[in-house]
């Protein structure tokens, strides 16, 4: 019989960290095939649907770069963050706070017209994601309240806060009793950048949010920073960073990330706040974050990949009926296989033959 | 003092599923292991319970079945955490995002189907005006009652809990002295999975009968947070999870009756159990034994050779 021993590598592998990420995506469309064919549905065609038509088809392009946008954005906030070892799972809940003071500022100034308009929601929310952010932030640093459940009970709540809005003070009078906002002004909508399609100035701001995100965590003091507390929290104390300080501003610059795409989200697609508007953009972004390995430029080609499985999901219902929960479940699983995978970034599997003795490598 | 009655009978309903999540949650920490799947967890539990009463009509299989379908969802991360060593935070959040999305899929074509709820054990007593405070309610909530106890017992009185408890504060001492580490935490894990499964379908076999998408509403997770409210003592669970009831009570009254209470949005009722959930954190991070009785190896993963 065959078996097989974990051996430590000397140093986490380049190769696997990059590699592993890859092998997810493709085991997820193995294993997905299979799940689906067994109960059920024509998993090739799934798959196929899923994975492969929103690239195939020219037509479903715009919808990748909308969908995409978000997910870079609010991923590239989170990746700083569980860099730094900081669990902000609360990323939805910044993100809708974030567009709701986005929806505040363009109902303020509902009828003017302005090129300061936009930027003056822009700023609204990321103040806004910053602002629910700091609750977490705050619990965290003074009384050592764990940041997971803080965060996530805020989004809980900032849930009911859109219903509470739009049934109340902010309900739309031309709404004919739906609970929705009025509909943004002209100035309050994101402009499309391509004539003709639905892809608007969130799709190229989240590639250069990622870019910088990337210049600065790699290329300056504030990025070496930020991993180190992450990865050797004692070593950060002696080299006299305060582990205090890289979590607020983990947590402000994730929280900040999500209002951005909040406003851009309740801006560009939804040009008003409805019930519908969490749309799971900011749990979804903990996938991304993880598939891109906590790096804005990975984050960005997991963007993408996230993307497709949304655009795919709503091809695969029209085509072959697959309900839209299966979108979930694929992303599930690609996430449970790339953390399945981790340990091969620091472990090799060495078979162990029955003769020889186990320590020969 | 009806309405008084009648709001405690609330109170220990939801209460229930709380408090069986998360003795269940107790128990896997106490071995050192932080699971943050519950909710997951409690959403396939739901399912499968409905799923079986539906076409069973038997409540106990259903209950049953939840336990099974929690069970199963727990050894996906108890594969991944305690054999693959992976993240625990990111593998349990992996859980809940698979959990939502499985039993929304499972779930679909049972949309706005009526099951039975599980009726009360001593029927007669359940009628009486008072009584019924104490015998007026059905299986799960004498089982949850019965588990604090059962769960104390273990941990303080026998010598299984010991173990448990020794590889949860100090994995390496516990390895050391002849006591496997991974197949400890491998049974908490499973019995955190089927508690987190029975939880689950309480909710459509005691509260609502239907399926819902997402019926149990965050409730796994302020089931986590209350284990850290409890400083991972099982009879604090108990009040903490009547607490908690009361809370999500109040939004039901406040919706129903009049009276001052409906002044305010209810909105703001459905949010109060998060925001409560937050400052009953706030206050246990004031005590001074806050973290102290937390188990030591709480979260890390198990590397013996390194």
């Amino acid at each position: 019989m065959m078996r097989f021993r974990l051996e430590k590598r000397p140093e986490p592998s380049k190769l696997m960290l990059y590699g592993t990420p890859v092998a997810a995506v493709v085991l997820t469309m193995i294993l997905g095939c299979l799940l689906f064919s067994a109960i059920g549905y024509n998993g090739l065609r799934a798959v196929q649907e899923i994975f492969f038509t929103p690239l195939t088809n020219p037509y479903k392009w715009q919808d990748l770069g909308i969908k995409a946008a978000p997910l870079i954005i609010i991923g590239t906030g989170l990746s700083v963050a569980y860099r730094a070892n900081v669990w902000n799972i609360g990323a939805e809940g910044q993100y809708i706070i974030g567009a709701l003071a986005a929806t505040g500022v363009a109902l303020f100034t509902w009828g003017m017209s302005g090129w300061w308009i936009l930027p003056l929601m822009a700023i609204a929310g990321m103040a806004g994601g910053v602002a629910y952010a700091s609750v977490p932030a705050f619990l965290k640093t003074r009384l050592n309240v764990n940041e997971i459940l803080t965060s996530l009970m805020l989004t809980y709540a900032s849930v009911q806060l859109i219903y509470y809005l739009i049934r109340g003070p902010w309900k739309d009078p031309m709404g004919i009793g739906f609970p929705q906002s009025r509909l943004f002004s002209e100035a309050a909508r994101l402009p499309n950048i391509i004539p003709g399609t639905i892809v608007h100035l969130g799709v190229p701001i989240a590639i250069v949010v990622a870019l910088i995100a990337w210049f600065v965590m790699s290329k300056t003091v504030f990025g070496y920073r930020m991993r180190v507390v992450g990865a050797a929290p004692h070593a950060a104390r002696y080299g006299g960073f305060s582990e205090n300080k890289t979590i607020w501003l983990a947590m402000l610059v994730s929280g900040g990330l999500a209002g951005l795409a909040g406003m851009l989200e309740v801006a560009g697609p939804f040009q008003r706040m409805v019930p519908g508007f969490p749309t799971n953009y900011g749990f979804t972004a903990i996938i991304v974050a993880f598939l891109g390995r906590l790096n804005p430029l990975g984050v960005i080609v997991a963007g993408v990949v996230l993307a497709i499985t949304f655009v795919g999901g709503q091809v695969a219902q029209t085509t072959i009926g697959l309900p839209d929960e299966a979108t979930g479940i694929f992303q599930a699983m690609m996430l449970f296989l790339l953390l399945a995978g981790d340990i091969l970034v620091r472990y090799r599997i060495r078979r162990i033959s029955p003769e020889t003795s186990a320590g020969a490598a | 003092m009806d309405l008084t009655i009648a709001i405690l009978v609330t109170v220990v309903g939801a209460s229930t599923p709380i408090l069986i999540a998360a003795l269940g949650e107790l128990v896997v920490e106490r071995s050192g292991v932080l699971n943050l799947g519950v909710e997951g967890m409690m959403l396939l539990g739901a399912i499968a319970g409905f799923v079986v009463q539906f076409h069973t009509g038997n409540h106990y299989l259903a209950l049953i079945c939840g336990a099974a379908a929690g069970m199963a969802a727990s050894l996906i991360f108890g594969f991944l955490t305690l054999s693959l060593s992976a993240n625990q935070t990111a593998t349990g959040l992996a859980l809940t995002i698979f959990g939502t999305g499985f039993s929304a899929l499972a779930g679909a074509s049972y949309s706005a189907r009526p099951v039975t709820l599980m009726s009360p054990i001593f029927p007669e007593l359940a009628a009486h005006p008072v009584l019924r405070v104490l015998f007026g309610y059905s299986f799960p909530a004498y089982f949850a009652v019965f588990m604090v106890f059962a769960i104390w017992f273990f941990l303080k009185k026998t010598r299984a809990g010991l173990i448990l408890r020794a590889v949860g504060e100090n994995d390496l001492s516990a390895h050391s002295i002849g006591y496997s580490v991974v197949k400890v935490r491998y049974l908490a894990v499973m019995f955190g999975g089927a508690m987190a499964g029975i939880a689950g379908a309480c909710f459509p076999l005691t509260l609502t009968p239907q399926w819902a998408e997402g019926m149990t509403a965050g409730r796994g997770w302020i089931a986590v947070a209350l284990v850290v409210f409890a400083s991972w003592r099982p009879f604090r669970l108990l009040g903490g999870a009547y607490l908690f009831g009361l809370v999500m009570t109040m939004e039901l009254y406040a919706k129903a009756g009049g009276g001052p209470l409906s002044a305010i949005p209810s909105e703001l009722w459905a949010a109060l159990p998060y925001l409560a959930t937050i400052v009953v954190l706030v206050l246990i991070s004031l005590r001074r034994d806050a973290s102290t009785n937390a188990p030591a190896c709480l979260g890390k993963p198990f590397m013996p050779s390194n």
